[in-house]
């Protein structure tokens, strides 16, 4: 029982990652409706500004949540002027291909930079585990998955109950009515995306004190983040968000009773949502 | 459409027909005496991997990004068939195709129920599903070592030099090359351009959409089968860099760099990303990625035709200035995404 109540709380932990990358990814696809390949990338950047933080400015975790979000909200903001802008007209493939571009060349960048070894980290916070009741925890990992649940509540009451948020989902959802009620939907577009590549940069920050630093370590993470957000409907925040814990849940799980699943399950729970229902647990059929 | 297609098969005069033609088959059958044998025997996989890729993506209009779960299980199934059975070579690279497509079948039928970007996130989880089953079926795969000393057998003839290889494998390739372009030119191939271009029309007039979807899926998935399994006998070895997502991704950049829904296109794409690797390689930079994905990048931006898709708009524009001919390629199923068009082409 107790192995079974820490593994569910490690599935939350990774989770936590999950439910922060398709949170960003759902945002940026209901504003844009561009699938950003990238959004791997942007993690693993955001982890590898906190390691360059910590090295060259002797700048600590803290100050690395803070900044590393911002300047890589920044840089999105730019590429999504730059290019991502003038595809969004076209088939939205056209703006996937361009972003698996940039993913490919961004990870061959760091991997010249830094080498594929793994960087070491000596900022994190909170050490020491923390006594649960039944066992003990890392510390850290509390941390994190508190972080994630309180980034997801936090931009769900912003789309749900602040104006900003209902103009951003009216813009989503009926761009055609929202511009007829004299609301510019164009102006929200450039923020969003910076918006939705911060939520992954925060998310590779957070998984610097406790993930293997690397230039891969984004690329097989969003492919799982994929199959995430294709379980609980990609136009859906809220199904993106509680497929990823879920999803978290089932690895660990899965590791726990049935190890040689482990790593398949999720495509397994894939292929078994597509066939009962194709949109999503989560998602809604469009039609015209 | 129609107008479009038909103006574009018969735009060509016959004697250029045939002088294309005629200068493929020098440029194939000389290839391995200009370049590196082995590098010349990849150009001729990639190239029909990419073509095939092309059959789905340019002419059924659906992007997989999970093609590598057949040129990969492909490349497995036929090492397993060569150590095991010391059959003819041929057979091995036709059951490695069968294979891949006896996967193809399941994957097709779940992933036609999503279209557009959907569908490449589907077939690139589905492929990555077949990436970690290789990976944990050590006892058959070879695990991270992969498999080893694929032996190339053919009765009376000794194909252990990479030259004579080539020579026996072009065969494949070309009838590979010739079913890819029968399909596209058929009136099957004909009903599939239709669902890309206009699926509620071509389901009102009776078709049934999803099933043209899976058999086109299946035809690439076996094309792309023979492709990884004869790649897989140029080396004497499969690894799991054949079902991993990047080899999914360089397919991908092959067509569309060659010009998508060009078919011969993807023969230059794949030409040019080979040698361009080939040549950063021992060039001795290792970050190859980084030059491929900036090309792509450029060609994304900048030029949606693709080199083949250019060369022939040129020519077409100096033939008929006031000719209508759309960029190719690309047209998602309607139904998932009109309801949402982009919102920033037509914002204030």
């Amino acid at each position: 029982m107790t192995s079974f109540l820490q593994q569910a709380f490690n599935g939350l932990v990774s989770g936590s990652f999950y439910a922060l990358l398709a949170l960003g990814l759902a945002v940026i696809f209901g504003m844009l409706r561009v699938v950003n390949f990238a959004h791997g990338a942007v993690y693993t950047l955001g982890a590898f500004g906190a390691v360059v933080l910590a090295d060259k400015a002797g700048l600590g975790f803290w100050w690395a949540l803070l900044i590393v979000p911002v300047v890589l909200a920044a840089g999105g903001m730019v590429v999504e002027r730059a290019f991502v802008h003038r595809l969004t007209a076209l088939d939205p493939l056209y703006n996937f291909l361009l972003t698996f571009g940039i993913a490919l060349v961004a990870q061959d960048l760091l991997s010249m930079t830094y080498g594929s070894h793994s960087q070491p980290y000596d900022h994190a916070p909170f050490p020491g585990s923390v006594d649960l009741g039944l066992f003990d925890f890392p510390k850290y990992q509390v941390f994190a998955l508190a972080v994630s649940l309180a980034v997801c509540t936090g931009v769900w009451l912003l789309l749900t109950r602040t104006r900003i948020g209902t103009v951003v989902r009216a813009s989503t959802e009926r761009p055609e009515t929202t511009r007829a009620f004299g609301i510019n939907t164009g102006r929200w577009i450039t923020p969003v995306f910076g918006f939705g590549v911060a939520l992954a940069g925060l998310a590779g920050v957070l998984a610097t004190p406790m993930r293997a630093v690397n230039p891969a370590m984004g690329s097989d993470l969003i492919i799982v983040v994929f199959a995430v957000v294709v379980i609980g409907g990609l136009g859906s925040v809220f199904g993106s968000v509680l497929a990823g814990f879920a999803i978290g849940m089932l690895q660990a799980l899965g590791n726990l009773y049935v190890p040689v699943l482990s790593q398949t399950s999720v495509f397994l729970l894939m292929a078994v949502v597509l066939l009962v229902r194709p949109a999503g647990l989560f998602g809604k059929e469009e039609h015209a | 459409m129609i107008v479009a297609l038909s103006r574009r098969l018969h735009a060509r005069p016959l004697w250029v027909r045939a002088a294309l033609l005629a200068a493929g088959l020098v440029a194939v059958f000389g290839l391995p005496w200009v370049l590196y044998p082995p590098v010349a025997a990849d150009i001729l996989c990639w190239g029909l991997f990419a073509v095939a890729f092309d059959l789905l993506l340019g002419h059924a209009g659906l992007l997989s990004f999970g093609h590598a779960a057949f040129w990969g299980s492909s490349a497995y199934a036929t090492g397993l068939i060569a150590i095991h059975s010391g059959l003819p070579f041929y057979v091995a690279v036709l059951g490695g195709a069968v294979a891949a497509a006896v996967i193809a079948l399941p994957i097709g039928w779940l992933a036609v129920r999503r279209s557009g970007i959907y569908f490449a996130m589907v077939t690139l989880a589905f492929a990555q599903l077949i990436y970690f089953t290789a990976n944990q079926w050590g006892s058959v795969t070879g695990g991270e070592n992969g498999l080893q000393n694929i032996p190339r057998d053919l009765p009376g003839v000794d194909l252990t030099d990479s030259f004579v290889y080539y020579y026996y494998a072009l065969p494949v390739v070309l009838l590979g090359l010739l079913a890819a372009w029968r399909i596209v030119h058929s009136p099957f191939g004909r009903v599939a351009a239709g669902i890309r271009d206009n699926p509620a029309r071509v389901r009102a007039l009776g078709y049934s959409a999803d099933r043209y979807k899976v058999v086109v899926f299946v035809a690439s998935a076996f094309l792309s089968g023979l492709a990884g399994g004869l790649y897989a006998m140029n080396h004497g070895f499969a690894s799991l860099q054949e079902v991993y997502w990047t080899t999914s991704g360089k397919v991908v950049v092959m067509t569309v760099l060659g010009g998508i829904g060009t078919l011969w296109g993807s023969l230059v794409g794949a030409a040019a990303v080979v040698r361009l690797e080939d040549w950063l390689s021992t060039s001795g930079f290792e970050q190859t990625q980084l030059v491929t994905g900036g090309i792509f990048i450029a060609v994304v931006l900048l030029f949606r035709r693709g080199v083949w898709g250019t060369v022939s708009h040129l020519l077409r524009r100096r033939d008929d200035p006031a000719g209508e001919d759309p960029e190719p390629g690309l047209v998602h199923d309607h139904e998932e995404e009109t309801a949402t068009e982009p919102v920033s082409a037509s914002a204030p």
